[in-house]
C-alpha cells in the first residue's frame, strides 16, 4: 500500500534525559546527569566525548549492560520495535579490547556459532556454517580453517573482524561500536571502520559509534551528540558539527584534533652536530622454537641533541622492540648502538646502571608505567634518589612544575589523577635525571585529543629549553608531523623510507608510508575507504 | 578499604567474635592473676555450681576457666608468631622465584614442592620430637609446614606483575632487581596473601593444638590443645574438661576464617572497581 511506504518510520531509539548514577559502597558517583538523543531507524548516531564524558555509561544503559549497582533514570525507549531488544539478537555490540571481550579458551567458531545457537534457533552444523559465511564478510581470509582457530592466534585487527562477525551474526537492528579501533594502528583502524561502514550500508542495520574522535566519527555517522561531564552539550549532523561547532567544547575538541590537512608550526633547525645516537645494522629475533620471529632485520638511524626523530609503522613493524634495546631492556643479537660517543651496547652492571641517567623512556600506557601502590612524589623522588640527586620535596615540586601540574599532587596515587595528569608524571620522572636522550614510546596514543594537544606542546617547550633528543614513537602520522623534525617509517623490522617530516609526508615514496598517511582519519573528509586486509 | 571491610558481613561478626578472645589473652594476668597450673579448689568441679570456679576445675583441681584465659595467649602467640614465619619466609621465597625466574625459580619452587610433599603435621611433628617441645621449637615447625602456601601464591603474583611497564621503567631508571622485587613489586602482590594469612593463622592454632594434645607443646605453659588432651582421660565422666577448650579453638579458628573472608571481600570489591 502507498500510504504505509510514505509514512515516517518510528525512530528505533529515543534516549529522553537519562540519568545513571553508580552506588559504590555508600558513595554516589554521577556519570551521566542529563542525556537526550534519537536514532532512526538504520540511522548513523556517533555518541562524542573524552573519557568521564558519560558516553560509555550512556550507552551501556541503552544496551542493558550496566551493572547492578547503577541507579538509571529517564526513559530509554524503542519506538520501531514491539518488544524491548534482546542483546545479542537486537542489539550488536562490538567493544573497545577484541583480546578481552572474546573468550580465550573457545575457538572463534565455536564462539560465532553460539550466537546463531542462542538466537536463530540453528543447529551446531547451520550454525557453523553460518558463522564461515560471516567470517567471510567480515573480511578474514581462507574463513574454513580458520573457524579452528582460538582468539591468540590472530592478529589484533583480525580478533576486532571476530568480534564484529559476532554481533552481527544475529542480524541485529543496532550495531553499538564503543572505540573499536582504539587498541589498533592506524591503518587497521581504517580497514575496520570500513568494514563496520559496508556492513552498515548493505545491511540497512543502525549504527551507535561510541568515540573521542571527532575526524573518524565525520567519516561514518550522520548525526552527532557531543557529551561532556555526563550531559549532552551539543547534537547536530556531523557535516555542521565539524564546520559550525556551536558549543565551545565542540569548538575546543575541533581545535585540538590534529589533522593532516592544518597547517602545524614551523620547528627550529637542528644544530649540525655530531649525532648524539647512531643505531647501526641492529637485528633482534624474539620467541623460540616456531614462533622465533626476526623482528628487526638491520636498523640503521641517527638522531641529533635538539633533533626529533619520529619511528613510525604498524604494530609489530619492531618499533618498540627497538626502543626497548637501546634502552638496554633487552639485547641485541647483532649491531651497535652508539650514545654519547660510547659503545653502549657493551655497558654493564654499576656503570650501566649509572649511565641510565642519560637515557630515559616514557611508556606508552601512563598508568601501567606507575607503581600504582606508590605516592607521585616518591615516584619522582625514585629517579633522584637512585642517582643522588637532591630528592627533598622541593625538588619533586620543581619537576611537577616543570610539566605543568601543582606540587600538591606529589601526594596523590597515579589512579587519583586523570589520564593526562599521569602521563605528565611519567614524563616528568624520565626528565629527573636531566637525560640527553628520551625516547617516547607512542607517549600520546592513549590520551583523550584535548589532553594530547596539551602533552605535544608541552614536549615541544621541554625540547626547546634543554635540547634534549627525542625518539619518538607513533603509528599516527598526524602526531608525528606536529612534533618530528625527521620520520623514519618502519616495516617489519626494516626502515624503508626515511627523511623531514613534511618532505616525507608530501611525497611518501615508499607503499607503507602512503598506507599511514590514507588511513588517517581527516576532518575535512568524508568517506571510508576499505583497503588492504590485515 | 577499611570502609569496604565494614560493608561484609563475615568480616564484622569475625572481629566480633575475635575481639573477647584476644581481650582475654590480653587481659588474662589481670583476669585471673596466680599461676593457672597451681591447685586452686577441688578436683573435678563441674561448671556453673560454685561461683569461685565458673567452669569448673579439672583433675588435678584447677581452674579452668583461669586454664583458658592463659591458654589463649599461647595459643595464640605461637598461631601468630608461627603465622608470621610463614609469611615471611613464604614471600621472600615467592618473590626471588616469581622476580627473578630461570633456574633460580626451578630450585626454589623444587623446594617448595618437597616441603609440601610432606604433610605439614608430619613435618612439625618430627621437628618437634627431635629438638625437644618448647614455645620456639613449636612455632618453628609450624612455620616449615606452612610456608609453602604463601610462596606459591607471591610467586604467581610476581610472575604476573613482572610484566608490567611499571617494573621496566624501574629498571631504565636504574633501580637494582632485587629493590625493584622487594620495594616496588611485592607491596602489589601482597593483597591475596593477608588473605591467605587468615588461613595460615587458622591451620597453626590447629597444628599447635594437635601437638600440645600429643604432649609435645611448651611443658611450661598452658595452652588449649594440652588442656583438651589432660581431660582426655576423664572424657567419660567430665566431658566439659575437653569440650570448654575445644569450643574455644572452634571459635577461635571460626573467626579468624570469617575476618579473612570479609578482607577478601573488601579486596575483591576494590578490584571490581579499579
Amino acid at each position: 500500500m502507498m500510504a504505509a511506504s510514505t509514512a515516517p518510520l518510528p525512530d528505533l531509539l529515543h534516549v529522553d534525559h537519562l540519568a545513571v548514577d553508580f552506588d559504590d559502597a555508600g558513595q554516589t558517583v554521577k556519570a551521566v546527569r542529563d542525556a537526550s538523543f534519537a536514532l532512526a531507524n538504520g540511522g548513523r548516531l556517533a555518541l562524542l566525548g573524552e573519557s568521564g564524558s558519560g558516553k560509555t555509561v550512556s550507552m551501556m544503559a541503552l544496551a542493558g549492560l550496566l551493572p547492578d549497582n547503577a541507579v538509571v533514570r529517564g526513559a530509554i525507549t524503542w519506538p520501531a520495535l514491539a518488544m524491548p531488544p534482546l542483546l545479542g539478537r537486537d542489539i550488536g555490540v562490538v567493544f573497545q579490547d577484541p583480546m578481552s571481550s572474546l573468550n580465550p579458551v573457545l575457538t572463534i567458531g565455536e564462539q560465532i556459532a553460539e550466537v546463531g545457537m542462542a538466537h536463530l534457533g540453528q543447529d551446531k552444523a547451520a550454525a557453523l556454517r553460518h558463522a564461515r559465511d560471516l567470517l567471510e564478510r567480515v573480511g578474514i581470509p581462507d574463513a574454513g580453517r580458520r573457524l579452528a582457530a582460538f582468539p591468540h592466534e590472530l592478529s589484533g585487527g583480525q580478533r576486532q573482524r571476530v568480534a564484529i562477525a559476532m554481533a552481527i551474526a544475529a542480524g541485529p537492528k543496532l550495531l553499538i561500536a564503543d572505540e573499536p579501533t582504539t587498541a589498533l594502528d592506524t591503518v587497521v583502524q581504517a580497514q575496520i571502520m570500513a568494514l563496520i561502514d559496508r556492513l552498515v550500508r548493505d545491511t540497512g542495520m543502525a549504527l551507535l559509534l561510541v568515540t573521542h574522535d571527532i575526524a573518524l566519527a565525520r567519516g561514518m555517522a550522520e548525526q552527532g551528540v557531543v557529551m561532556r561531564h555526563g550531559e549532552v552539550v551539543e547534537r547536530a549532523r556531523m557535516d555542521a558539527l565539524v564546520t559550525r561547532p556551536t558549543h565551545f567544547y565542540t569548538q575546543s575538541l575541533i581545535a585540538a584534533s590534529l589533522d593532516l590537512d592544518r597547517p602545524v608550526p614551523a620547528r627550529p633547525p637542528v644544530p649540525a652536530v655530531p649525532p648524539l645516537l647512531a643505531v647501526n645494522g641492529l637485528a633482534k629475533a624474539l620467541g623460540r622454537g616456531a614462533t622465533l620471529t626476526q623482528v628487526l632485520r638491520g636498523v640503521d638511524l641517527d638522531l641529533r641533541a635538539g633533533e626529533t626523530l619520529a619511528l613510525v609503522g604498524g604494530s609489530g613493524s619492531g618499533k618498540t622492540t627497538l626502543a626497548r634495546i637501546v634502552m638496554r631492556l633487552i639485547e641485541a643479537d647483532a649491531g651497535a648502538v652508539r650514545f654519547d660517543q660510547g659503545d653502549l651496547l657493551a655497558l654493564r652492571g654499576e656503570p650501566l646502571r649509572l649511565a641510565r641517567q642519560r637515557f630515559q623512556m616514557v611508556f606508552q600506557d601512563p598508568l601501567g608505567a606507575l607503581n600504582p601502590r606508590a605516592s607521585i612524589g616518591r615516584l619522582l623522588a625514585d629517579p633522584l634518589r637512585l642517582h643522588n640527586l637532591p630528592h627533598g620535596e622541593d625538588a619533586v615540586a620543581a619537576l611537577l612544575r616543570r610539566v605543568g601540574l601543582d606540587p600538591v599532587l606529589a601526594r596523590r596515587r597515579p589512579h587519583e589523577v586523570s589520564g593526562g595528569q599521569r602521563q605528565r608524571v611519567n614524563i616528568a620522572r624520565a626528565l629527573a635525571t636531566r637525560p640527553a636522550l628520551l625516547v617516547l614510546d607512542e607517549p600520546v596514543s592513549s590520551l583523550d585529543v584535548s589532553v594530547r594537544a596539551q602533552v605535544l606542546e608541552l614536549l615541544r617547550g621541554i625540547q626547546q629549553d634543554t635540547g634534549i633528543a627525542c625518539l619518538f614513537i607513533s603509528h599516527d602520522l598526524a602526531v608525528v608531523r606536529a612534533v618530528a623534525d625527521r620520520v623514519a617509517v618502519m616495516e617489519r623490522g626494516k626502515i624503508v623510507e626515511t627523511g623531514p617530516t613534511a618532505e616525507v609526508i608530501a611525497n611518501p615514496r615508499h607503499e607503507v608510508t602512503r598506507a599511514l598517511l590514507a588511513a588517517a582519519p581527516r576532518l575535512g573528509r568524508t568517506t571510508v575507504e576499505e583497503g588492504v586486509v590485515a | 578499604m577499611l570502609r569496604r571491610f565494614r560493608h561484609s558481613r563475615e568480616g564484622l561478626a569475625g572481629v566480633l567474635l575475635l575481639t573477647p578472645i584476644v581481650l582475654a589473652a590480653l587481659l588474662a594476668p589481670w583476669l585471673s592473676p596466680g599461676d593457672p597450673q597451681a591447685m586452686a579448689g577441688p578436683s573435678l568441679l563441674p561448671p556453673f555450681q560454685d561461683a569461685a570456679f565458673p567452669l569448673g576445675t579439672d583433675r588435678l583441681g584447677r581452674d579452668v576457666l583461669a586454664a583458658l584465659l592463659h591458654g589463649a595467649s599461647a595459643t595464640l602467640i605461637v598461631a601468630a608468631a608461627a603465622a608470621l614465619g610463614a609469611l615471611l619466609m613464604g614471600t621472600s621465597i615467592g618473590t626471588v622465584a616469581g622476580f627473578v625466574g630461570g633456574r633460580t625459580d626451578e630450585a626454589l619452587m623444587r623446594l617448595t614442592e618437597a616441603f609440601q610433599a610432606v604433610p605439614g603435621f608430619i613435618l612439625a611433628l618430627a621437628l618437634v620430637s627431635v629438638v625437644g617441645p618448647s614455645l620456639g621449637s613449636v612455632v618453628l615447625a609450624i612455620t616449615l609446614s606452612s610456608w609453602t602456601g604463601p610462596a606459591r601464591v607471591v610467586r604467581a603474583e610476581i610472575l604476573s606483575l613482572r610484566s608490567r611497564d611499571f617494573v621496566d621503567a624501574y629498571r631504565v631508571l636504574g633501580m637494582r632487581p632485587m629493590q625493584i622485587a622487594f620495594r616496588e613489586v611485592l607491596p602489589n602482590a601482597l593483597p591475596p596473601v593477608i588473605t591467605l594469612a587468615t588461613v595460615v593463622i587458622a591451620a597453626a592454632i590447629l597444628v599447635e593444638a594437635a601437638l600440645s594434645f600429643l604432649g609435645l607443646g611448651d611443658p611450661n605453659r598452658i595452652t588449649w590443645g594440652r588442656m583438651i588432651a589432660d581431660g582426655r582421660a576423664v572424657l567419660r565422666t567430665a566431658p566439659f574438661l575437653s569440650a570448654i577448650p575445644g569450643a574455644a579453638i572452634i571459635l577461635t579458628v571460626l573467626a579468624v576464617n570469617l575476618i579473612g573472608e570479609g578482607i577478601n571481600e573488601a579486596l575483591a570489591g576494590k578490584r571490581v572497581a579499579a
